[in-house]
């Protein structure tokens, strides 16, 4: 989390030196309000202009929770020629991509057409930002890998979004986001789960999103970090349900990656989950197996924004609960919580094992090699 | 398994409302007449259904009646084999899911004036928890001041699934009462089911209900740190109940990073989270969601980085633990008089209050 102001002209100039890295969590943003009128019906413009999104929240602009930077962003982050931070391929690739030297970078579209709750309106936007994502990013540097969003309230739309992308390279996973009218493992996203089975995509589950519920049980916070805290906790619950649901128990090729929401929670939650399944598992039979044994086989764990204990041996612990197979870097870049790779894992990490968490781990779960 | 030691403190004991017509001695002469005309049936909490297998351990389940609904069985199964000094008894009775404020005060009332007649009279070493009804803030502060005259309760207790968070500055008398009282306030597992009872949602099961409280315990406790509570009342203590622990470090992490980045939103946070916990709250020790390996459990502590957190607990009669097991494997002695004994009474005022006045004439 490193909130820059300064310059930094001398990052391109050592880019040569530095590992090759796969960033698994880029956003990608739009310069303009209207940059995404030329992928959507002229009936879909007209509807944005008279109704706007309509979504599962009351703020017409902006997030309920004012973020900590302006777009949640950083303020080093803005193209020199205008749009918000993340709007600019040429910006993007001179200030992270070419200094960083990542090889993989895949992009997670926020302002989709999820969270709405018009879904025909939720699909035609969503399969917008999937063109969009094409046109403007990874057409033009092949490095970037987009995420197919899909109108997530709607099943059978989801999937047949998901069909139809299924063979484009362009694309390395499905994008869901975890907060959603009903946890992820209810019936109404099992389409999802099928399609993405079939083509042989992961699934993301990036934190955020927006279902209608508080971010607690116990109703609406007061503030910006308690949402942002709050994120690990949905994507607990959320995990939980689709083991509890069985999903994979139904889809023994699935997987899904846990996005922006920490890591360090699961070892705690899987011990939770298997000690009171010995007990209450004639509620659910579909549950074969000890939970924890699906979330091995079938969940990875993007590390931003990584967990920070002041002794560092707490962490490794945890890693090694967890398996250094199962994390896939990532920065959240352009956001202001940015985590900087070269500063994220200090020395004591065997090369395997960093190998691994910078790049190997994404390469595999992406199926590119 | 670890022994454990005499003199101890179970901090976690459910005693078992019969039926809601166990309370009606207890209630003014208007809400007896309300409960039998309008036929008012059990306030039974979907959190802990009766028969499910954890509310209570096989061989603890009575031939008939609620679990936990007989002192002699609770004094044969939890208070005699772990030969604890005292037992703290959290009621966990469905008054909080009712939406009148009237109808909640007047059960509440009668819950603790029940437990207080039919368990603490009845065992020198029962203490007991005031149950508030939330629905009303300035009632709440009223029965906390009023059972409070009464040394034998020694917590307020809250359930950790409300209707808003619990840092809330609405709550805040009922904290102002607590500490000026020296009462630790006891947040428990459970919901008034106002809100769903997860972050995301409904879920399908009973078991995602479960699995879910941990996490809202984590909201809570971020809830409670950054609206304050602490800054403003830094002698309150709370306990976190039946909410697991071993979630605390990395949620501890996570949330010192956030804070560190965001400070400027909630200025009044001078101390770091993980201070604020090592100073101001507590968790009862069942349940351990944690391998049976000691090595494991033995970095889980030291993740910790403090051997005054965990205070001993049976959950009585949930089914947490098997045999006389209620201490995991390998624990030094040290640490089992510090989570038996020296955390409990360090925490409970009240208790040591109380001891001293029993040993001086």
């Amino acid at each position: 989390m490193n909130v820059q102001f300064r310059d930094l002209p001398e990052q391109a100039a050592s880019a040569g030196a530095k590992t090759a890295i796969a960033d698994c969590d880029i956003h990608p943003a739009r310069a303009t309000r209207t940059e995404l009128y030329p992928f959507l019906a002229k009936r879909w413009q007209e509807h944005l202009e008279t109704y706007d999104k309509h979504a599962y929240q009351g703020m017409m602009e902006g997030p309920p929770y004012p973020k900590a930077q302006p777009n949640a962003s950083r303020r080093d982050a803005y193209p020199p020629e205008g749009g918000p931070q993340g709007s600019s391929l040429s910006f993007m690739q001179k200030q992270h991509l070419d200094p960083n030297n990542v090889v993989l970078g895949v992009l997670n579209p926020l302002a989709t057409g999820q969270g709405i709750r018009n879904q025909d309106l939720a699909a035609a936007i969503c399969s917008a930002i999937n063109d969009w994502q094409i046109e403007k990013w990874t057409s033009k540097d092949s490095r970037l890998k987009g995420s197919i969003v899909v109108a997530n309230e709607d099943g059978p739309a989801a999937a047949a979004e998901i069909r139809r992308r299924a063979d484009d390279k362009n694309f390395v996973q499905v994008l869901l986001l975890s907060r959603n009218v009903e946890p992820l493992g209810q019936r109404r996203y099992w389409p999802i789960y099928q399609a993405a089975e079939d083509a042989g995509l992961p699934v993301g589950v990036h934190a955020f999103g927006f279902g209608g519920n508080p971010i607690t049980a116990s109703g609406w916070p007061s503030f910006y970090i308690e949402e942002m805290v709050g994120h690990s906790q949905c994507q607990q619950t959320a995990l939980a349900s689709l083991v509890l649901e069985g999903v994979f128990e139904r889809h023994p090729k699935l997987k899904m990656i846990m996005i922006e929401a920490g890591f360090g929670w699961t070892p705690s939650l899987c011990w939770r989950l298997d000690k009171v399944w010995q007990r209450l598992k004639s509620e659910v039979p579909h549950v074969k197996r000890p939970p924890s044994e699906y979330i091995r086989d079938h969940i990875y764990w993007t590390t931003q924004p990584m967990e920070d204990p002041e002794r560092r041996q707490d962490l490794f612990d945890v890693i090694d609960w967890i398996g250094w197979d199962k994390l896939l870097f990532a920065t959240d870049y352009p956001h202001w919580d940015f985590d900087e790779p070269s500063r994220v894992l200090p020395p004591g990490v065997s090369d395997d094992n960093r190998a691994a968490f910078y790049l190997g781990n994404a390469r595999k779960v992406y199926g590119l090699g | 398994m670890t022994s454990t030691i005499p003199g101890g403190v179970d901090c976690d004991l459910h005693p078992a409302v019969p039926h809601l017509t166990s309370l009606l001695p207890y209630l003014s002469d208007y809400w007896r007449d309300q409960v039998t005309t309008r036929g008012m049936v059990d306030l039974v909490s979907q959190s802990y259904p009766p028969n499910s297998p954890i509310s209570a351990r096989p061989d603890w389940r009575p031939a008939q009646g609620k679990p936990g609904s007989r002192l002699e069985d609770m004094q044969a199964q939890a208070l005699d084999p772990f030969q604890v000094a005292y037992g703290i008894c959290n009621p966990l009775y469905g008054v909080q899911m009712v939406f009148s404020e009237d109808m909640a005060v007047a059960f509440c009332r009668a819950l603790n004036d029940w437990l207080a007649k039919e368990w603490l009279d009845q065992d020198a070493r029962l203490r007991g928890s005031i149950v508030i009804p939330l629905q009303s803030i300035e009632k709440s502060v009223a029965e906390i001041e009023r059972c409070a005259a009464d040394p034998r309760f020694v917590q307020v207790l809250m359930l950790v699934m409300g209707d808003m968070p619990l840092g809330k500055r609405h709550y805040w008398p009922i904290y102002a009462a607590a500490e000026r009282l020296g009462l630790p306030v006891g947040i428990h597992a459970g919901s008034n089911y106002h809100n769903p009872p997860s972050s995301v949602g409904w879920g399908s099961y009973h078991i995602e209900d479960y699995v879910a409280q941990s996490q809202a315990f984590q909201t809570q406790l971020t809830s409670l740190i950054v609206e304050g509570v602490f800054a403003r009342h830094p002698k309150l203590k709370m306990v976190m109940l039946e909410s697991g622990f071993t979630w605390l470090p990395p949620y501890l992490w996570r949330l010192h990073k956030f804070w560190r980045g965001i400070r400027m939103e909630t200025p009044w946070v001078d101390r770091a989270p993980l201070e604020i916990v090592r100073s101001n709250i507590r968790f009862s020790l069942q349940p351990v969601d944690a391998p049976d390996d000691p090595a494991v459990l033995h970095r889980l502590f030291d993740h910790m980085q403090s051997d005054e957190l965990l205070l001993f607990s049976t959950d009585y009669p949930h089914w947490q633990f098997d045999r006389n097991d209620a201490l995991p494997k390998g624990l030094s002695p040290e640490l089992v008089r510090k989570i038996m004994i020296d955390n409990p009474l360090a925490t409970y005022g009240r208790l040591s209050q109380e001891a001293v006045r029993e040993k001086t004439p």
